[in-house]
């Protein structure tokens, strides 16, 4: 199970507009468990106890022996709320946060890496570029951000140099993209983080100039949440109780508010933790964890993420 | 009258018994660790790393076996960083286990290692092999009884990309270097047929940092030997026929029941999976005196399948050693 660290603000940066960066440490001072890069921690974005939103944010410092963790979040006033609370801590305040999960890491005998980021995408990619630089591996940094709106982008220069190419608008990166994907040596490994659309966009002319998809990683953690689907109800077979489950809850959310403890790690489709064993009813899919086979078998789903395809599911719990 | 016991106690009472119950079949049996587990005789399992009696007698043979076989150690060019974090991992546990003689200080990129029952004191900085004395896999490999294994984690698969193995049961590092886990495991009986490395396989994949696994796998040895490689085979295979030749009191203080101990260990920083294995040997004449693990290994043995011996090489005298314990019935 993931290990949770009570943690204190020791500085927050509002430098670049709409995002912030919080630097967290131990109340002791003391060092941090490292991380792989690309990793990410759940922040619990509201008042230790409470039962609040936990967000995913990657990890952007050093990450060997860390004396800080920090966390760069982009202000989404639309969303659930966790954004918008990072955005209203201060320095002394506790935050709550998992120990760190990786699920985006370097491939350590790729050739070379081409890093492509997209907006607030920018967080894993710092990371992997730290690494790069600190074991010699050659990188590459494309950088696709709104003009004046660029988080990291001196840490970005000061690590990369002339291996960093910053692209503001759309056509020019659409060309240096295809450029950039078409002349990388064989070996080269590709990572991107941003948008969902942003990702799409860089996978599919990857794709298109026959990258294999074992050379091509996506941080699926990035900035958007899956949809919040369609309502149904959850029965369990053992109390033959109905948990309700609207439209933006998920399947784990609703079983934990009926007082039910599903293990569980990463609530984003990721770990595998949570797989549940389904009685009837057919699953809606949206893990990564499963194969085609288990997807079609239709006997379990990972109930942080996948839901009903109709408006019942019989679970084995 | 007692007879004298042939090997220091706290080798009888720290000993992992690998048996749960009268039955062995291969099984993903991995469990959290550490977790201390009481046996008849004693307890084991406190901790990841293990430092025992034999610490100083097993490090000097590691040093030898090396010496005179330098393909006991590899490591791919892509490996270096899971090396460093190797190291950086196992002086922490050390510090953390031991400390009363050894340390770690320092919160990086520099450090200061020292180790009292070897008389090092090492400083270091993390990630500049010119501060080393040794390439650091191979540097820690002198610090622990543990043989290594480095598994990178790629195309949705393991790779046995590093390590230093100098006391392997019957199989060899330097042929596995390189190969993917279910290559690793392709001799092995039964795996694959029933799922069992698979499971295991798709387990170590999702291993976390900071949650360390482990399991025990067992066999026979014959002399009290660490090194028992397929390198090794002309020196050793004779003594599976011999053993058979030899008086009930010699084949009770040659025949030993070999226990690995294996950690499985995230690393934090590479994101490579660290693979400890931990030999300890016990003599069939010590494992007799205790009652439960003599009537236990008995019925093991007598129940092992005959593919699972043969694998295990035990085939040509495990009827032998089934009547050798049913005779010391009390």
């Amino acid at each position: 199970m993931s290990t949770s660290l009570s943690l204190v603000v020791a500085a927050v940066d509002d430098t670049v507009p709409g995002v912030r960066s919080v630097r967290l440490v131990r109340p002791d001072g003391g060092t941090l468990p490292g991380f792989t890069p690309g990793s990410h921690v759940l922040v619990t974005c509201g008042p230790p106890g409470t039962s609040a939103v936990a967000n995913a944010y990657s990890l952007t410092g050093d990450s060997v022996a860390p004396r800080a963790y920090t966390i760069s979040v982009l202000r989404l006033d639309a969303g659930r709320g966790g954004s918008r609370w990072v955005h209203a801590l201060a320095t002394g305040d506790r935050v709550e946060v998992t120990s760190p999960r990786s699920a985006f890491p370097p491939v350590l005998a790729a050739r070379r890496h081409l890093l492509v980021a997209g907006g607030i995408g920018v967080t894993p990619i710092l990371s992997h570029l730290r690494s790069a630089v600190r074991w010699g591996r050659d990188v590459e940094v494309l950088y696709a951000h709104r003009p004046g709106a660029a988080a990291h982008l001196e840490d970005l220069r000061d690590l990369a140099g002339d291996a960093l190419t910053c692209l503001t608008d759309r056509t020019a990166l659409g060309d240096h993209l295809e450029r950039r994907l078409a002349d990388q040596p064989v070996g080269t490994h590709l990572y991107t983080c941003g948008p969902a659309g942003f990702m799409d966009t860089v996978t599919l002319a990857a794709r298109r100039l026959g990258w294999p998809d074992e050379r091509i990683h996506v941080e699926h953690f990035g900035v958007d949440d899956l949809d919040p689907g369609e309502s149904f109800e959850a029965v369990l077979r053992a109390s033959g109780r109905t948990v309700p489950v609207p439209s933006g809850t998920s399947l784990l959310d609703a079983l934990e508010g009926a007082g039910l403890s599903v293990p569980n790690l990463c609530r984003q489709g990721v770990c595998g933790e949570c797989r549940v064993r389904v009685a009837a009813g057919t699953p809606l899919h949206r893990d990564l964890v499963l194969s085609d086979a288990e997807k079609a078998a239709a006997d379990t789903l990972l109930c942080c993420v996948s839901r009903a395809a109709d408006d019942r599911l019989e679970l084995d719990l | 009258m007692t007879t004298q016991p042939s090997v220091d106690r706290a080798l009888v009472t720290g000993f992992p018994f690998p048996f749960p119950t009268d039955r062995y079949r291969y099984t993903t049996n991995v469990e959290p660790a550490p977790r201390v587990v009481g046996t008849p005789a004693g307890q084991w399992g406190a901790s990841v790393v293990d430092v025992d009696g034999e610490y100083h007698r097993e490090l000097v043979e590691r040093a030898a076996v090396l010496e005179r076989d330098p393909s006991r150690y590899a490591v791919l060019d892509h490996m270096a960083p899971a090396c460093w974090d190797t190291m950086l991992t196992l002086m922490r546990e050390l510090a953390a286990t031991y400390p009363d003689v050894m340390s770690l200080d320092g919160d990086g990129p520099s450090y200061v290692w020292t180790n009292r029952l070897l008389d090092v004191e090492q400083p270091f900085t993390y990630a500049r092999p010119s501060t080393l004395p040794d390439e650091p896999l191979r540097y820690v490999a002198g610090q622990v009884q543990e043989d290594l294994v480095l598994l990178d984690q790629r195309d949705g698969d393991l790779w046995g990309d590093a390590g230093l193995v100098t006391f392997a049961a019957d199989w060899s590092f330097g042929f596995d270097v390189g190969m993917s886990f279910l290559e690793i495991h392709g001799p092995v009986p039964r795996l694959r047929e029933t799922g069992v490395i698979t499971r295991a396989r798709e387990f170590i994949m999702r291993l976390q940092p900071g949650a360390p696994y482990r399991r025990t796998n067992w066999t026979l040895t014959i002399g009290r030997q660490l090194d028992v490689s397929t390198e090794r085979y002309p020196e050793w295979g004779p003594d599976r026929p011999r053993i058979l030749t030899v008086d009930d009191t010699t084949f009770g203080r040659e025949v030993h029941l070999r226990t690995e101990v294996q950690h499985l260990v995230r690393l934090e920083e590479s994101g490579a999976v660290l693979f400890l294995i931990r030999t300890y040997l016990l003599p069939f004449e010590e494992l007799a005196r205790v009652e439960p693990w003599r009537a236990t290994t008995a019925a093991v043995l007598a129940d092992l399948p005959d593919d699972i011996a043969d694998y295990k090489g035990v085939a040509g005298y495990r009827d032998r050693a089934v009547t050798w314990l049913h005779a010391r019935t009390p």
